[in-house]
């Protein structure tokens, strides 16, 4: 499945604060809040600068956090175009 | 303009211009005490007529100055005192941008704070004068003022708005803390309370928060605490502020450290007795 | 300057940010200010100069305001870049979002409000399917508002995010189609210039020509003291290129707007000392009139000269539409 190539900005253009298993994004170009729920945050670490698309960021976070699922690309690609609507990430 | 009043409160001055005498006459016996502003002021709100003849003709006060809604509607010159804090309410709300605003209540004892919060008719605003009769220190009924350096609350200890039945619960104040009681105003029967010359006296005094309560007012509720985490709290406290957005980073450094410093929790009452006892009861705790 | 009477003070302060230690009534200078969507510039043009505590805490805010808004007209921008890049048109940022994106002068400390695009006209079509696409939703769901914008004016109904909650003016061209100048659409594109973004802004002489139509004609002058320090600013910036005033004259001619950049010109010289050459200088005809309506509040931030300003506002409408088609618009209005 090679879907669309998506880019996240690189890390210092965020902030995070770890609310009870949530966290608060402060996301400095935009100027604005977003409240995300695993694995999004996962995912924009991964994604900062080196864009991959869907599948290439599910082997990513099953490296990095060993968040591995059946069916891992789809809940992926699904959470990366909900990103993508709130300007966290972009197509390249 | 015709008439005009100066007003310090905390670290906020105003500068009020009335067309009429009767709302500027009204905010110079509630404020009496107040201190004047040293220098420039961070606001000026405006009382003027709608239209030129309606100063005269069925008067009406039209609400504006620095920051204006488009759709705000007139108040009858009977209410203008009303108009007057309005248009203070709105420029905090519009233009402050020194402090985090949240629009609660907020009590100080022993040094440290409690901050009320909720949708109005949560009662916040009686609670609060309430205690500030109670061995409290008033700090502010509208506004909580959060400093984006150090987290501490400033005092904003303006007028407190009683609103309808609340009235009865302030009968033994002393008069000349009382406002005239304003009937059919958009909002109800209000009657504005001078917080105690304590309030006044220490409103350079910030305070660090120490508990934030979420109240809610229902005949029927069975009074109750429970907590609230740390998420909700944040997303509520965003909800609460007016000018959290347009701070930008500095106010998302300043909530985060509010809320992971302050414990939380939502109290429900079905008297004022109640929601006293329990914000007793957690303060203790 | 010690009492505050009309827009003057700040015009001074504007021109000259030293005078500030001569200002007595702050309180009145910000509610003009304020008033006049100056208090960034403002704050950023008296930086470094010595103001009394509670005066330089308000300065500090306004800059900090401005550079918000700086942010979020920037992000409204690249979000509609995104939204529009797979179309391929050119997108042209105007006015202030213009400024900031190119890192103008006027962009210092100045308030911006919805984001105004230029794109061909052609192309209007697949423009409004992509924003609606991203997220856009019409503002205005009256019919006859909604005619009136397409067949008459120059540009879309306004849109607004419906996250974002930001406006967006999409425009074909830079005046309604009723207005007796006709600007060369065309050759704003063609000459519009490419930012790294990939989104553009339009070459230097035209965008001075866009300020100043916008100065006149579009609205009552309200606001007009911004607007003409958004031209001050660029003329002062651009006039540094020896054939850029000629080249300015040529093009305000091309666009049917000569008599409207002189005006612009010389009142930017009259009220904010823009050097420009001996040619553009002077007083003429109506400016008089036109100084006094841009300077006109008073210590309140409340608009003075009301009789004026009406005079001015039935101008705004005749220089926008043709007079028989005036009557018929004001007559639908007047009967909602």
């Amino acid at each position: 499945m090679a879907g669309p190539l998506y880019i996240a900005d690189p890390a210092d253009c965020v902030r995070a604060v770890p609310l009870e298993g949530l966290t608060a994004l402060y996301h400095r170009p935009s100027g604005t809040t977003h409240i995300l729920a695993p694995p999004a945050p996962q995912i924009l670490e991964v994604l900062a600068g080196s864009p991959a698309d869907a599948d290439e960021v599910a082997e990513r976070l099953a490296r990095r956090f060993d968040l591995a699922s059946e069916d891992a690309g789809a809940a992926i690609a699904a959470r990366l175009s909900e990103l993508e609507a709130a300007g966290l990430v972009r197509r390249g | 303009m015709r008439h005009r009043f100066e007003l310090q409160v905390g670290p906020v001055a105003f500068r009020v211009g009335s067309a009429w005498a009767g709302p500027v006459a009204a905010l110079r016996r509630l404020y009496a005490g107040y201190p004047a502003p040293a220098g420039a002021c961070d606001f000026t709100v405006r009382l003027e007529p709608e239209r030129p003849w309606r100063r005269w003709l069925r008067p009406s006060v039209a609400i504006r100055g620095d920051y204006m809604l488009p759709d705000a509607a007139p108040l009858a010159l009977a209410h203008g005192l009303l108009a007057a804090e309005m248009g203070m309410n709105l420029q905090m709300a519009l233009g402050q941008r020194r402090f985090l605003l949240l629009h609660g209540a907020t009590v100080e004892r022993g040094g440290r704070a409690l901050l009320l919060t909720g949708h109005s008719g949560s009662g916040k605003s009686t609670l609060a004068a309430l205690l500030g009769e109670r061995g409290w220190r008033l700090m502010g009924d509208e506004f909580a003022l959060v400093d984006l350096a150090d987290g501490c609350f400033h005092p904003f200890p303006r007028v407190v708005s009683l609103k309808n039945q609340a009235l009865a619960l302030f009968d033994d104040v002393a008069g000349e803390r009382l406002g005239p009681v304003l009937r059919g105003t958009p909002k109800g029967t209000i009657r504005h309370l001078r917080p105690r010359s304590e309030a006044i006296a220490r409103m350079d005094e910030p305070a660090a928060p120490r508990l934030i309560l979420f109240p809610r007012f229902g005949r029927d509720l069975a009074a109750e605490a429970r907590p609230v985490g740390a998420a909700e709290v944040f997303v509520r406290l965003t909800q609460a502020s007016t000018n959290y957005v347009t701070l930008g980073e500095v106010g998302f450094a300043a909530l985060a450290a509010l809320v992971a410093g302050t414990p939380a929790s939502a109290i429900d009452y079905a008297s004022t007795e109640e929601a006293v006892g329990l914000v007793e009861a957690l303060w203790a705790a | 300057m010690g009492g505050v009477s009309d827009s003057r003070a700040l015009v001074r302060l504007l021109r000259d940010p030293a005078a500030a230690r001569e200002v007595e009534d702050w309180t009145s200078l910000l509610a003009i200010a304020r008033a006049e969507s100056l208090a960034g510039t403002l704050a950023i043009r008296l930086r470094g100069v010595a103001v009394a505590p509670p005066v330089e805490r308000l300065l500090d805010e306004a800059r900090q305001a401005a550079e918000r808004q700086r942010t979020e007209a920037l992000w409204e921008a690249e979000m509609a870049r995104r939204a529009l890049a797979p179309l391929g048109v050119p997108v042209i940022l105007l006015k202030g979002t213009a400024y900031a994106a190119a890192g103008l002068p006027p962009a210092e400390g100045r308030s911006i409000g919805d984001l105004d695009i230029l794109v061909p006209r052609d192309s209007l079509p697949r423009v409004e399917a992509a924003l609606l696409a991203a997220g856009w939703e019409w503002v205005k769901e009256d019919p006859y508002d909604d005619l009136y914008y397409r067949r008459w004016m120059h540009e879309l109904p306004p849109l607004i995010h419906r996250e974002r909650d930001r406006m967006i003016d999409v425009h074909h061209t830079v005046l309604p189609l009723t207005a007796r100048p006709r600007p060369d659409a065309g050759a704003l594109v063609a000459d519009s210039v490419a930012l790294e973004s990939g989104l553009r802004i339009l070459a230097p002489a035209d965008m001075i020509v866009h300020a100043a139509a916008h100065l006149f004609a579009d609205g009552d002058l309200a606001g007009g003291l911004r607007n003409l320090w958004d031209i001050d600013r660029l003329l002062r910036r651009f006039g540094e290129a020896p054939d850029f005033w000629p080249a300015l004259r040529e093009r305000a001619r091309h666009h049917g707007l000569e008599a409207a950049v002189s005006r612009a010109v010389r009142l930017a010289c009259r009220l904010y000392a823009t050097p420009a050459p001996g040619g553009w200088r002077g007083r003429k005809g109506a400016d008089a009139a036109f100084e006094a309506r841009l300077l006109a509040r008073d210590g309140w931030g409340r608009e003075r000269r009301p009789l004026l300003r009406l005079a001015f506002y039935v101008r705004s409408h005749w220089l926008r539409m043709p007079p028989p088609m005036l009557a018929r618009h004001l007559w639908t209005k007047a009967r909602r």
